[in-house]
């Protein structure tokens, strides 16, 4: 078999058992193109020994144990946002520098535990706050594919840019994100592949260095919605240490994939048609309601009224969050701590360090946290972006009370930009790339993202279909009905 | 909201980031901006709506009031940038 780090995770898994594989082979082959893709630069950590070891075990549990897990011997890079014992794990921030925890957070642990195999960590957007792997402390993550024979650099997405980078290159047969506003499913519409966050309370959080607890959720970069519905499987499940982890069985989401969709009813909502949409999108959106259609689906206009408010309630939300959950980088406990001057105190220790560590994204964020939690203002921004984000879940809640199955809308408002293309326009403007995505995380819905076009730059796109909770199995099965029927097999051609 | 420079300073202390006084009026630009965006919030009729505490409905799991870990001093200081006889090392806090 030749270009083993090719396969998809289903493919690899059938030729592991028929014999035709070992886990050996499968990861030497990705640590080889790891080594190759250095300008990527999505890899940041490699763990070689690890990879090497976990797989040889993982061949011998496969000869052993015919009823071996389905990730069993299958290589995976983790993005750097999860801790992962003994191995740097930094969230793409300075302030984390050097730091190597004593623990593995749940989701890879769960991983380890089925089999899989770690290659290495992955790059992303300091603490996850980005949409373009530009804020790394690593530098930025380069998207494998180009517009045509232009050789300028364009963005994987972000924040799980290094995840989407090293999945589309075929570095690794699948990658972990992380998704707070989109960061798994802009990234996956960016580079071409699929990538799902699931209900929040699917994935425990514990191990994973957090930004916006109410928010964040962990899911699967993978090259087809088949992997994507294996690999949640073995990452998702009741986790006592995280507490808003749900106690629910996790069904067996690859069993869901039927095909069938005939009389489920699509919901478009019409707010998701913005203004100035670039008629690519359009045409995009246009083709996969066409195709829902032709599988059989009900296609139903839906009303979800307050979209437009989603993004300003994200935007106090989040970073609120944020600024609660980054206190700890203190100087005290790990990572970067600032050199100080005689008679400097701890305060001073605080802010020098805080000022040294973060970036500048980062600082901001935090910030605008502070600001809107701060006596006088609490109420006027805090609680009112809760007031609305409840009025957002509510309008999701009416049309599947009204009998939508599934939701379809764009992935993203454009496809990936150029590396730097966006460092003189304003934060908003960065902001606007969750625009579709956001109300997800808010409503805490499962969404995946899968590709089913390029643009006239030879550009992959993507569309978004959004469930109800609690059912991924049912929305991947959605999604492996539009992946079919557009038929999307088009690869980055190698220039690394 | 517009966001002055005496505001930018009084935040970034809060947030225990130090900002050069040069940087400031820059911040408060940059803080606002983001303020204006937050503004069409205002557009929303929130009347009688509860501020979302949730996202799912759930009551949070107890757990048996046990010790379940402990006694591993050497790994919680293992990450510390100044650690000394078993405990995380401060500038001088009290005079």
């Amino acid at each position: 078999m030749s270009e083993l780090n090719k396969l998809t995770i289903a493919a690899a898994r059938d030729a592991l058992r028929k014999g035709e594989v070992t886990s050996v082979e499968l990861t030497e082959a990705c640590l080889a193109a790891i080594d190759g893709a250095g300008a990527l630069n999505a890899f940041v950590h490699k763990t070689p020994e690890i990879a090497r070891e976990r797989a040889k075990a993982a061949d011998e549990r496969l000869k052993a144990d015919e009823e071996a897990p389905a990730m069993c011997g299958i290589p995976v890079g983790i993005k750097d946002l999860f801790c992962t014992k003994g191995v740097p794990s930094q969230a793409a921030s300075n302030i984390l520098k050097g730091f190597r925890p004593e623990y593995e957070s749940t989701v890879s642990q769960q991983l380890a535990d089925a089999g899989a195999v770690m290659l290495g960590k992955l790059n992303m957007d300091e603490f996850a706050m980005g949409s373009s792997n530009e804020t790394s402390c690593y530098g930025n993550a380069v998207n494998p594919w180009r517009r045509g024979n232009d050789v300028a650099q364009l963005t994987p997405g972000g924040s799980s840019g290094g995840s989407a980078a090293a999945v589309a290159a075929a570095l690794c047969l699948a990658a972990t994100g992380t998704d707070t506003g989109g960061s798994i499913r802009q990234p996956a519409a960016f580079t071409g592949i699929t990538g799902i966050k699931p209900t929040y309370g699917r994935c425990s959080r514990w191990g994973i260095v957090a930004f916006a607890s109410s928010l964040d959720q962990a899911g699967p970069m993978t090259k087809d919605v088949r992997d994507a519905a294996i690999m949640l499987g073995a990452m998702c499940g009741h986790d006592p240490k995280d507490s808003t982890s749900a106690d629910l069985p996790v069904p067996d989401f690859e069993a869901a994939l039927t095909g069938d969709i005939r009389g489920k009813k699509i919901g478009i909502p019409r707010e998701y048609r913005m203004d100035g949409m670039p008629e690519e999108i359009e045409k995009l959106w246009a083709d996969g309601t066409a195709m829902m259609k032709d599988a059989g689906a009900e296609i139903v206009d839906i009303s979800l009224p307050h979209t437009k408010y989603a993004l300003p309630a994200y935007y106090v939300v989040a970073p609120a969050e944020a600024s609660s959950n980054l206190a700890r980088y203190d100087g005290v406990r790990y990572g970067h701590r600032a050199k100080l001057s005689q008679g400097d105190g701890i305060t001073e220790m605080y802010e020098k360090t805080r000022a040294e560590g973060f970036g500048h994204e980062v600082q901001r964020r935090v910030m605008i946290g502070t600001y809107v939690l701060s006596a006088g203002f609490y109420d006027a921004y805090y609680n009112r972006a809760r007031k609305v984000r409840a009025l957002i879940k509510r309008d999701f809640e009416n049309v599947f009370a009204e009998g939508i199955d599934a939701i379809l809308t764009p992935a993203t408002p454009s496809a990936a930009f150029g590396l730097g293309e966006m460092a003189d326009s304003d934060p908003i403007a960065m902001y606007l790339n969750d625009v579709f995505t956001v109300t997800v995380n808010l409503a805490g819905l499962p969404g995946v993202a899968v590709p089913t076009g390029l643009d006239r730059q030879g550009l992959p796109l993507g569309l978004q279909l959004i469930g109800r909770p609690w059912e991924e199995g049912d929305l991947l099965n959605h999604a492996y009905v539009l992946e079919r029927a557009a038929g999307f097999v088009s690869k980055p051609a190698k220039w690394w | 909201m517009s966001i002055d420079t005496d505001t930018a300073r009084k935040v970034a202390h809060l947030a225990r980031i130090a900002v050069k006084e040069d940087d400031l009026p820059a911040l408060a630009g940059e803080l606002s901006a983001v303020l204006a965006f937050m503004e069409q919030l205002n557009e929303v009729d929130v009347e009688g709506v509860e501020p979302m505490t949730s996202v799912t409905p759930m009551r949070l799991k107890r757990r048996a009031d046990v010790v379940t870990d402990g006694n591993m001093v050497d790994k919680i200081l293992s990450n510390a940038p100044d650690a000394r006889e078993g405990f995380f090392a401060v500038p001088k806090v009290v005079e």
